[in-house]
């Protein structure tokens, strides 16, 4: 192995990405740097670039600018299938064959990879005992989800990639999916994962980059990023007229205002003040109140601050 | 760095896994298991029912007076039916009668007679010799040579005997372009081409365990067509089986690589099958699987048989035929190897795995 500092403490890093696309710049100078051991997460919504800075991450995907660096080793080397033994990966929208089993799919894996886990522990690891023998056709979209993390898992891999992992599952599912990420970190593993949900970038997430237009426009742990706000409760108003966001901004107990789908989201440092300073200013601009909620500051707040849109707006 | 000796976890070299996987795979779908084994077997058995040749051909007379009939009574090779006219006609003109005998009386003191029949079909004059020389017989003619019948039943003239090795070479064809074109495509629109591609897997092994499920079937597909028509109907072969496996093997890798070729970039079902289409029907129609391409104009014929089915055909058929394979077939497996050659190093250049 290559003994730098790096390699030892350092689990990938990219340095000024960019990967461009007819028409389109998917990447756009992205640094990243994912520590050994740690689960690091980009979230973004549909089309920030997540997908394609994790392929060139995974050496599926060569950017046009950048540097990248793998469990210390670059890509494109004659040491890229040594790189693969040690790296596990679930693609996005895999379809693995319909007409193999659970038991067979995972035993084809294995058979890539010089080294790593007897195939019945991996089925085990993802929970599949009971479906061994059922073909992958029959399989939810649960199981098929688990079933792509334990050909990703075979390998005993250091750092797994797990793009969009639970996306279009309900969510006993994603819990299942989330157990079996956990148990890998248990294990000493690094994992860097794309999410466009915020529950599974906070339940799993030591560290996040939030990536919008291929850039990275926050970084830090979910808890950091959330305190970023200023605030720890978001109200949320629809009203009836014409408000001024310089004013809302600077009544007592409000951190900050932004406009969201044609109402306001209002940063609040202390409900007890700023509630009635609200409904105080709009009684005094006319403006009569069509809705109101209130809800703890989330990540999905984060970004909506940030870049006025939600994570699911597209 | 001493690597220690992979065990791989209860699993096989990855080449054998592949194998093993792409088998299980063909198996599980019924639809190719039909098209590859039971449609040759069912279009042999229907083609070679539709075209038999019983060795004693009797032809099949229609007559409009029962005074012809009485006749021509005891002729060995004739069927002879009493009709009127119109109908008779009629049955001449659809094919059911190959000759009309009627009698036409006129001045002649001899008994006259009238022969229709269709003089561009061989039954018909084949039909009007045998009725003229039963007539002649009937109203005393005497014979002024005498000659001793021998016949050889020569086996390996009849048309299902043709037919067996074009046969063969179409479905190794078949199975060869489809079964390794869609599965690779399919694979490719699945995203599982890339899946692979994330994996230390060799990719030659990918490409090359598709060649060794086709080279296992292969030998399954032939079997059971040579089988068939050695059941059936008969058909030997007479060169050494092992000249119709290193033909058959030969065939199938050459169209195994053609398949490979054209899904090499495929990423629509559509657009392969439309390509697989694009080859294989000339060869259909040119290649002399079901009629001798020596019936198109012979300034072709050198451009035919460098078509890699014609090459499969013509092999086939000089094996089935008991030719010396090294003499016989040498032109053809050299044809085989060069599509099969060029199209396997193409493919492997051009593969996309995303």
């Amino acid at each position: 192995m290559h003994g730098t500092e790096n390699g030892r403490t350092v689990a990938a890093r990219c340095v000024g990405l960019v990967k461009r696309y007819p028409g389109v710049v998917a990447v756009d100078g992205l640094d990243l740097e994912v520590r050994r051991g740690e689960c690091f997460g980009l979230l973004g919504p549909n089309g920030a670039g997540k997908t394609t800075t994790v392929e060139i991450l995974e050496g599926l995907n060569t950017p046009d600018d950048g540097v990248v660096e793998v469990l210390g080793q670059r890509w494109g080397t004659r040491d890229d299938r040594l790189l693969r033994e040690r790296i596990g990966i679930q693609l996005q929208e895999t379809q693995l064959a319909d007409k193999l089993t659970v038991a067979e799919t995972v035993r084809l894996f294995r058979s890539f990879y010089r080294h790593g886990r007897p195939v019945d522990e991996v089925i085990a690891l993802v929970s599949l005992d009971e479906k061994r023998s059922a073909r992958v056709g029959k399989l939810s979209g649960g199981q098929k989800q688990r079933l792509a993390l334990a050909c990703a898992l075979v390998s005993a891999p250091e750092l797994m990639f797990l793009d969009e992992p639970t996306t279009g599952l309900d969510p006993q599912a994603r819990r299942h999916v989330w157990d079996v990420v956990e148990s890998f970190r248990q294990g000493g593993g690094t994992v860097i994962l794309t999410t466009h949900y915020m529950e599974e970038a906070a339940r799993l997430c030591d560290r996040l980059a939030i990536v919008d237009h291929g850039r990275r426009i926050a970084l830090g742990t979910p808890a950091e990023l959330v305190a970023s706000l200023g605030a720890d409760q978001i109200l949320e108003l629809h009203a009836g007229g014409e408000l001024d966001p310089d004013r809302l901004g600077t009544l007592p107990g409000v951190a900050g205002v932004s406009a969201r789908n044609g109402g306001w989201m209002v940063r609040v440092r202390d409900v007890g003040a700023a509630l009635p300073a609200v409904l105080g200013e709009l009684e005094r601009a006319g403006a009569p109140l069509e809705q109101l909620t209130t809800h703890q500051a989330t990540l999905e707040d984060v970004f909506v601050h940030l870049t006025g849109r939600g994570l699911r707006d597209g | 760095m001493v690597e220690p000796k992979a065990s791989r976890g209860g699993a096989l070299h990855p080449l054998a896994e592949l194998t093993r996987v792409r088998m299980l795979e063909f198996l599980r779908e019924p639809e190719a298991v039909f098209w590859v084994f039971v449609f040759p077997v069912l279009l042999a058995l229907a083609l070679g029912i539709a075209f038999r040749e019983s060795g004693a051909t009797s032809y099949r007379v229609g007559v409009t007076d029962p005074a012809i009939a009485d006749r021509l009574a005891g002729a060995a090779g004739l069927t002879v039916m009493t009709m009127e006219p119109a109908p008779a006609l009629e049955a001449l003109g659809r094919g059911r009668l190959d000759i009309v005998v009627e009698a036409a009386p006129g001045e002649s003191p001899l008994p006259q007679f009238v022969f229709r029949f269709d003089p561009a079909r061989p039954e018909g004059r084949s039909a009007r010799l045998a009725v003229d020389d039963a007539l002649q017989r009937a109203y005393g003619r005497k014979d002024l040579v005498e000659h001793r019948d021998e016949p050889t039943a020569e086996r390996g003239s009849r048309y299902i005997d043709f037919l067996i090795p074009g046969l063969i070479g179409l479905n190794l064809m078949g199975s060869g372009m489809w079964g390794i074109g869609f599965s690779i495509v399919v694979a490719r629109t699945r995203g599982l081409l890339k899946r692979f591609a994330a994996t230390p897997m060799r990719r030659p092994h990918y490409l090359v365990s598709y060649a060794l499920s086709r080279l296992l079937f292969l030998v399954l597909e032939v079997a059971a067509i040579v089988g068939f028509g050695w059941l059936i109907f008969g058909v030997a072969v007479r060169g050494p089986l092992l000249a119709l496996l290193a033909v058959a093997i030969g065939g199938g890798l050459s169209f195994a690589a053609l398949g490979l070729l054209v899904a090499a970039r495929s990423r629509t079902i559509e657009s392969v099958s439309g390509w697989m289409n694009l080859i294989m029907l000339p060869m259909w129609l040119l290649s002399g699987s079901f009629f001798s391409y020596e019936r198109f104009p012979e300034a072709f014929w050198p451009a035919i048989r460098l078509l890699p089915l014609t090459a499969v055909n013509d092999a086939l058929r000089a094996v089935f035929r008991g030719e010396a394979l090294l003499g016989g077939a040498l032109p053809e497996l050299a044809v085989l190897a060069v599509w099969g050659l060029v199209s396997f190093a193409i493919a492997v250049r051009r593969f996309r795995w995303h």
